[in-house]
């Protein structure tokens, strides 16, 4: 590396989005995991003033979607400007359409890909080759990067071709493992931006451009007399891109001694056995070529950096002639065909053009969906070639005993050198880990002459998620784009993960183990799990303890634990000296908490310096045995076969080890897995006092994790109950007589106590105390485990029990719909969700007979991503059908369903008038004269239906008894919920939702309204209110949030309510109610709060509150049916204004800090944001007077 | 008429000053202040306890939920800063000494000993000509001896004193035991002028939400007299300046803490209900008592019914509270009303 040139330690993400910001005059964006990122650093820098190349601001633009980021590209390339954009995934397939014209226009461009894995059988956010492959016929050049140093270099080598290539390019690189690892990297400086891009190619670009004042026409539409010819025009183009890629990557090698080819070859010059790959791969097959070479094999690589147009004569000139086998390696897969595309490139280059001997080429599948890829499995692959008759189409890493196309691997294989620090860290999210080591590489990588590599995996839960940080040091370049599998210091920052996770397996032999222990170093032992204990002893391990929560209390960390653990990690890791290592940290800790105030830094500092005195090594016994508890089963004995053999492997963290044979073919797992699960993550729990408790259900509704449960049953089942199950006298008129219990489920409680704040029962003599409290969970925790149990065994209360009182009960009202099961239950949604509540309590009134589209976010994620999923059902199995198609498409998937229903119930009702006679007139004519609306009279249905099945059988099975036995359950009302958040409904699938509302048919929607997209961590939609700051808005949102309900009140036959849980609980299961009853659409927006608001999630409902006292959140219900009784169909379920909106606002982070960073423009906002609030209340308030 | 006074070392035009209040929490209020007759702008507390839980809700809440899942690893923009500290304060008081003549005096509300000389310095270091410590403290520990308290205001003042050359000011609440004591060591401990006294806003019981909830009254002229009785005890026996505050709302209200001993007499709730400009309409009719009552000077007057100076001493002690006792009696029988 040069000195002159700064060396900074960053991800990938931000090393392409430099180039771009600075290269770039227009920059549209949209988020996506995992290249948001680059969308954030531009929208960060433009807001901070950030100029480019040019010195000047460039715009950057948030889009409803990629194919508008795409659209907006396009049209801006087309005006003149300098343009790019990033994206990942699916949003690369929604910029296709775009990319065609982009690149049939022979427009100079360069869009930064995280590459990452498409929605199949599953949605997967990480990284693959899946999205750009499926661009390759776009005629877009593809660039590879393998690491963050070249996503740097190949950013700016890409758009200094396109420039002269007018070819646009899409610039590749592994997302997660690139996009999101950080490195230590030597950071290019505007003079190579500027030596690198000709001004004359610049202007040229801006000459072509459409001008008022030179017109011309481009985007003609072509007959079949000139399309044909015209497509061939741009071949010579295509042509040159190589040779200007090439010169390109030339003239970059001279200014900083990086010389990257089209086609690097590396490895031993004689090699006979190759293979060909390319994106982060390339750096671990690089790492054993050098390894095994040097032992004398004769093996090699070539990396594919510049992959369309593919230069058959770059690889073939790359090639050694010597070589007699090459493994293809893809990272992606396409079904059905003769081969994975880079395969098929290279056997098409090897036919086309190699003058050799015969060489035998054969294509693998690796890496998908960020499945690790590592040396050992490289290994096998150059140990297949040596093989006669090498396995083509082979796949590594996995273990497929269907199709075996598996190659074995030795896991143990290892080629990492000894003077590399492998540091592993286990954390949770909400202890700071992660900060913590992004900040101690950053120390090492740029405080030290030592190299510095580190990478975050984290789980997919939202709450109480566990986070596993890999850190390398080292004298030399680190290119290990792989989890370390021999770690020589493992931080475990929770103590309980010692009995969840084998989280010393990875150890070495004398390893340095961190422990933060709640218990002394001399009582720490014995509380240690066996297996925990048998490789201290056996690995001969050097373990440390902290009590690191007491210490992070003591400074006033709270239960920030990071800079605890931090500061022991520099002491005891040897990595730099103690003093030094002390400094660094607290120059880090200025650097990072310095901008958020003094007492912050203090704070710090304090935890820094109270650490060592508490710092101490492990006290193992003499003579000590491995004879402490054994590790607890994964999940109990009762749970499904299916859960015991593969969920349970996933929530153990060896998901890698289950075999292709043991997963679905399809994508179709059980549902209601999560109550396997438990997770424990809760410090305090509530509990139900039930003196005081007046048995309103309030906490019931709020539960975001549905872990409060109601029920009211005959005293008689009280029978058996352990002694602490707690039970009174049932307060219900038509219910006299019977007991009441409230249960928590405490092991799958996150603690959020939600259900304390919305509890109006208090404490007469102390009221302090409420009907349901806090307590801490663990010495509850195997009571209250046990009254769990025992209260799942109690009758459940349904319409369909056989009981008059229950029967004539109205369940659409908080009291009673507290009594209904659940259908969705323990998801991994942020403790104190705002979403999940609406979703427990819709199930609870219809979840028995819905059908669930579910928009791609938080929704998604929390309801269905692996290893355990919430959407429940009944003990007479029934529950929520649920599925998820896309992000922008999920109105359209929820309407099919319905059209679905719609037609398969007309098909059985047909069926049951032709068979009449023979289930009987009576049956069949109840059956289809049944009303239905309410769910006593579904269950009524039900039981008609199962009569007519048993009739149905009865009768000689001809193809019609066949088909209705078939479709009977069809004749049982069956509803379409469509769900999801705001950026689903108000951005990028708004034309689909609106077009579905326009249909007429029976859908129901129900938007949950963060106000941002929260999934992908709080970025703006157009549901964001003005004057809040969120991603792609630092400054403030300016303009207002859209209103989408008055929208779909323009349609006058659609069912629209405004809802708040937490401002008026009857009023949102009355809009559920009567959405569900509308013969029509209806949609439901529904005040969210979210972790993203910047709230204690505790007080969110109080926030909801006052959301609507301040107007800003009106409550409403839009009822087409009352306008056919001659009313108004708005009704308001709010009143004026009684607080200010800043008295609403004030209370969140995403309003206050505006105050903070921009007080005089959060004051211009906050004026504006009053006068939208007091003129949206006032055109309410007057439609609904009239 | 001479109505000019000192205070805090500074020969201020009149004694009605506005005390550390939200009229002055901006440059334009402060402005205003001068502009209506001003002698002196005390600004609003800085509270260190305030600041810094600011910081920590900020820092809190930029922490919250980040670096816990692959695809949100955080909530909000990073932004390039946040204005915390006390820099915004710091900067009203730079601003001040630019835009106005008066003397600028700052208030400050610490919790910690290093948050007083901390905040101190960085006042003195902006440009204010004095500062008032505005000691508030509710002592709640039911082990805690009238003693220590009373040394956590000398201990404060010693500390501030030692760090800053700046004329200091301490703001009492009325609930000392020894009241003259206390505030004759708080004189000779360097304290250049006793403000009496700081106004506690008492909480107050919701009965149907079961809450307990702050609760704001402002002054009025009823509340002047419990200043007025300790200025005219303290006169003479303390060399720091005296200052009354809380329920001076009339010139009358004004005119008695002068001749109970203040040098100024400070007042908020009169200018908050009834505007600025009430400044000089009481030093108006201020100046025309003084004139229709042939006085020449307000240092003339000033003390002139302290306890030392009026014939009946102890009508400021017990025998002040014989005759409200014996006005009451005759008020019930309705001879007097």
């Amino acid at each position: 590396m040069t000195p002159t040139r700064e060396i900074t330690t960053i991800e990938g993400n931000e090393a392409a989005a430099y180039v771009a910001y600075n290269l770039s005059e227009v920059i549209a964006i949209y988020p996506i995991t995992p290249s948001s990122g680059m969308a954030e650093y531009c929208d960060q820098w433009q807001s901070e003033g950030k100029k480019n190349l040019w010195d000047i601001v460039p715009v950057v633009q948030e889009m409803q979607s990629e194919g508008g980021a795409a659209g907006t590209i396009h049209g801006a390339l087309q005006s003149g400007s300098l343009a790019t954009t990033f994206t990942a995934s699916q949003g690369l397939l929604l910029m296709i359409p775009n990319m065609y014209k982009i690149a049939g226009e022979l427009t100079s461009t360069v869009f930064h890909i995280a590459a990452r894995a498409l929605a199949a059988q599953g949605l997967s956010i990480f990284g693959d080759h899946s999205d750009v492959m499926a661009t390759r016929a776009t005629g877009w050049a593809q660039l590879f990067s393998s690491n963050v140093q070249e996503v740097m270099d190949n950013a700016l080598i890409a758009n200094a071709a396109t420039l002269e290539a007018r070819v646009p390019f899409l610039h590749v690189f592994d997302g997660f493992r690139t996009s999101s690892e950080v490195m230590k990297i030597e950071k290019l400086s505007k003079e190579d931006m500027r030596a690198m891009v000709d001004e004359n190619l610049v202007r040229a670009h801006k000459q072509r451009a459409l001008s008022p004042d030179n017109p011309f026409i481009r985007g003609t539409a072509q007959d079949p007399d000139t399309y044909f010819q015209s497509r061939e025009t741009v071949n010579p183009f295509y042509a040159a891109v190589p040779t200007i890629v090439q010169n390109a990557m030339d003239k970059f090698a001279a200014l900083t001694g990086r010389q990257y080819h089209l086609f690097d070859y590396v490895g031993a010059p004689d090699a006979e056995r190759v293979i060909v790959s390319m994106g982060s791969s390339v750096d671990t097959i690089d790492d054993v070529v050098k390894n095994l070479a040097a032992s004398g094999e004769k093996i090699g690589l070539v990396k594919v950096r510049l992959y369309r147009p593919f230069s058959s004569e770059h690889l073939i000139a790359a090639l050694p002639k010597t070589v007699k086998k090459i493994a293809v390696l893809d990272r992606c897969k396409e079904p059905g065909s003769a081969g994975e595309p880079l395969y098929q490139d290279v056997i098409t280059a090897m036919s086309e053009q190699w003058e050799g001997a015969p060489v035998r080429v054969i294509g693998g599948r690796y890496g998908l969906a960020s499945k690790e890829f590592t040396p050992a499995m490289v290994k096998a692959v150059y140990d297949e070639l040596k093989k006669d008759k090498p396995k083509n189409h082979f796949t590594i890493g996995i273990n497929d005993d269907v199709g075996f196309t598996s190659l074995a691997y030795d896991p143990e294989y290892d080629i990492e050198p000894q003077n590399c620090v492998r540091a592993m860290f286990w954390g949770l999210g909400a202890d700071g880990t992660v900060g913590a080591n992004k900040n101690s590489i950053k120390i090492i990588g740029e405080e030290t002459p030592n190299y510095a590599q580190g990478y975050f995996v984290y789980d997919s839960k939202k709450s109480g998620s566990r986070t596993i940080s890999y850190l390398r040091f080292g004298p030399q370049p680190i290119h290990a784009p792989y989890l370390i599998n021999k770690a020589t210091f493992i931080g475990i920052h929770q103590f309980g993960f010692l009995e969840r996770y084998a989280v010393l397996d990875k150890a070495v032999d004398g390893a340095v183990i961190l422990l933060n222990s709640p218990y002394a170093p001399d009582q720490t032992w014995q509380h240690m799990p066996a297996p925990v204990q048998k490789q201290v002893l056996d690995k001969h391990l050097k373990v440390y303890v902290i009590d690191a929560y007491k210490v992070a209390e003591l400074s006033g960390m709270g239960n920030r634990i990071n800079t605890v653990m931090q500061t022991c990690f520099f002491a005891i890791s040897g990595v730099l000296p103690r003093d030094e290592a002390i400094e660094q940290i607290k120059k880090a800790i200025k650097k990072t908490y310095g901008k958020r105030g003094e007492a912050v830094v203090r704070k710090n500092y304090e935890a820094v310096d109270m650490t060592l005195a508490h710092l101490n090594e492990l006290v193992v016994p003499t003579g000590a045995a491995a004879n402490g508890k054994a590790m607890p089963a994964i999940v109990p004995s009762q749970a499904p076969v299916f859960v015991q053999k593969v969920t349970a492997q996933m929530m153990a963290g060896n998901g890698n080890l289950i075999p292709v044979s043991a997963l679905p073919v399809d994508g179709t797992y059980p549902s209601g897995t999560t109550q396997w699960e438990r997770r424990n993550i809760a410090q305090d729990v509530p509990v139900w006092d039930p003196e005081v408790c007046i048995q309103c259900g309030k906490c019931v509704l709020v539960c975001p994790h549905a872990v409060i449960r109601a029920k009211v049953y005959e005293p008689g089942d009280l029978a058996g109950a352990p002694e602490t199950f707690k039970s009174t006298d049932a307060r219900w008129k038509e219910l006299a007589g019977q007991k009441y219990s409230l249960q928590v489920a405490v092991e799958d409680c996150t603690g959020c106590s939600l259900c304390v704040e919305v509890c109006p029962a208090k404490n007469k003599s102390a009221v302090g105390r409420k009907a349901i409290n806090m307590e801490a969970q663990l010495p509850l925790r195997e009571q209250e485990a046990a009254n769990w149990e025992f209260f799942k065994t109690l009758p459940e209360v349904s319409p369909e029990v056989e009981s008059p009182a229950i029967q004539g009960m109205n369940f659409y009202n908080v009291k009673n719909s507290q009594l209904l099961q659940p259908l969705f239950e323990f998801s991994g949604a942020c403790s104190g969700c705002g979403e999940t509540p609406y979703l427990a309590l819709l199930t609870r009134l219809f979840g028995e007979r819905i059908f669930v589209a579910n928009a791609t976010g938080c929704s998604s994620i929390y309801g269905a991503n692996l290893p355990t999923t919430p959407w429940s059902h009944n003990a007479k199995g029934r529950g929520p059908a649920w599925s998820n198609s896309l992000f922008e498409d999920n109105a359209e998937f929820g309407l099919g369903m319905q059209l679905t229903v719609d037609i398969q119930t007309e098909i059985a009702q047909s069926l049951l008038k032709d068979l009449r006679d023979g289930v009987g007139a009576e049956l069949a004519d109840g059956i289809l004269n049944a009303p239905q609306t309410n769910e006593v009279e579904v269950s009524a249905q039900r039981k008609r239906v199962d009569a007519l099945r048993e009739a149905l059988k009865k009768l000689p099975q001809d193809d019609k008894v066949k088909n209705l036995l078939h479709a009977a359950d069809l004749l049982v009302r069956k509803s379409v919920w469509i769900i999801g958040g705001d950026g689903w409904a108000y951005d990028i699938g708004f034309g689909g939702l609106d077009h579905a509302l326009s249909t007429g048919k029976r859908i129901r929607v129900l938007v949950m309204d963060t106000e941002v997209y929260s999934n992908t961590g709080g970025q703006s939609s157009k549901a964001t209110p003005l004057g809040a700051v969120a991603k792609f808005a630092s400054g403030g949102k300016h303009q207002r949030k859209k209103d989408l309900g008055m929208m779909a009140m323009a349609y006058g036959n659609v069912y629209v309510a405004q809802i708040a849980m937490g401002a008026n609980d009857a009023q949102t299961i009355k809009a559920l109610q009567e959405a569900e009853a509308h013969d029509g659409p209806a949609i439901i927006i529904a005040y969210a709060h979210c972790i993203a608001h910047g709230i204690d999630m505790a007080k969110g409902m109080t926030q909801q509150k006052l959301a609507v006292e301040s107007a800003y959140w009106p409550l409403y219900r839009y009822n087409p049916a009352l306008r056919e009784q001659g009313k108004n169909p708005l009704q308001l379920d709010s009143g004026a204004p009684k607080i200010q909106f800043r008295d609403y606002a004030y209370n969140e982070t995403r309003y206050r800090m505006l105050t903070q960073a921009h007080p005089e423009e959060a004051e211009v906002l906050m004026k504006a944001a009053q006068e939208a609030v007091n003129e949206h209340w006032k055109r309410y308030a007057e439609l609904a007077a009239k | 008429m001479d109505l000019s006074t000192n205070y805090l070392g500074f020969k201020l035009a009149h004694p009605v000053v506005p005390s550390a209040g939200p009229l002055a929490r901006k440059l334009s209020g402060i402005r205003e202040l001068e502009d209506a007759g001003a002698p002196m702008i005390i600004l609003p507390s800085l509270f260190e306890e305030q600041i810094e839980g600011e910081e920590h809700v900020l820092d809190h809440y930029l922490n919250y939920g980040t670096d816990s899942f692959g695809e949100a690893l955080s909530y909000f923009p990073d932004m390039t800063r946040y204005n915390t500290g006390p820099d915004d304060y710091l900067n009203l008081i730079r601003k001040a000494k630019e835009s106005v003549n008066v003397p600028i005096v700052a208030s400050l509300n610490g919790v910690s000993a290093g948050g007083w000389t901390r905040y101190a310095k960085l006042i003195e270091e902006a440009g204010a000509d004095a500062l008032e410590l505005n000691v508030f403290y509710i002592p709640t520990d039911m082990h805690l001896t009238s003693v220590a308290v009373e040394q956590v205001y000398l201990d404060i003042l010693k500390t501030v004193k030692k760090t800053v050359g700046l004329p200091i000011a301490v703001k009492l609440s009325p609930y000392f035991s020894a009241m003259g004591d206390m505030a004759r060591r708080l004189s000779e401990g360097g304290a250049n002028a006793l403000v009496l006294f700081n106004r506690f806003y008492q909480p107050d019981i919701d009965l149907e939400n079961l809450e307990v909830v702050p609760h704001l009254v402002l002054s009025d002229s009823e509340d002047v007299r419990l200043p007025v009785r300790w200025a005219a005890i303290l006169y003479k026996h303390i060399k720091a300046d005296i200052a009354i505050t809380s329920g001076v709302h009339t010139y009358d209200d004004a005119l008695k803490g002068l001749m109970a001993g203040a040098s100024v007499t400070m007042m908020t709730s009169e200018l908050l209900h009834n505007g600025t400009k009430r400044i000089r309409e009481i030093v108006g009719a201020m100046g025309e008592w003084l004139e229709q009552h042939e006085y020449v000077s307000v240092a003339q007057m000033r003390g002139s019914m302290s306890q030392v100076h009026i014939a009946n001493p102890a009508a400021y002690v017990r025998a002040n509270y014989m005759k409200v006792l014996q006005s009451w009696r005759a008020d019930t029988t309705g001879v007097k009303k």
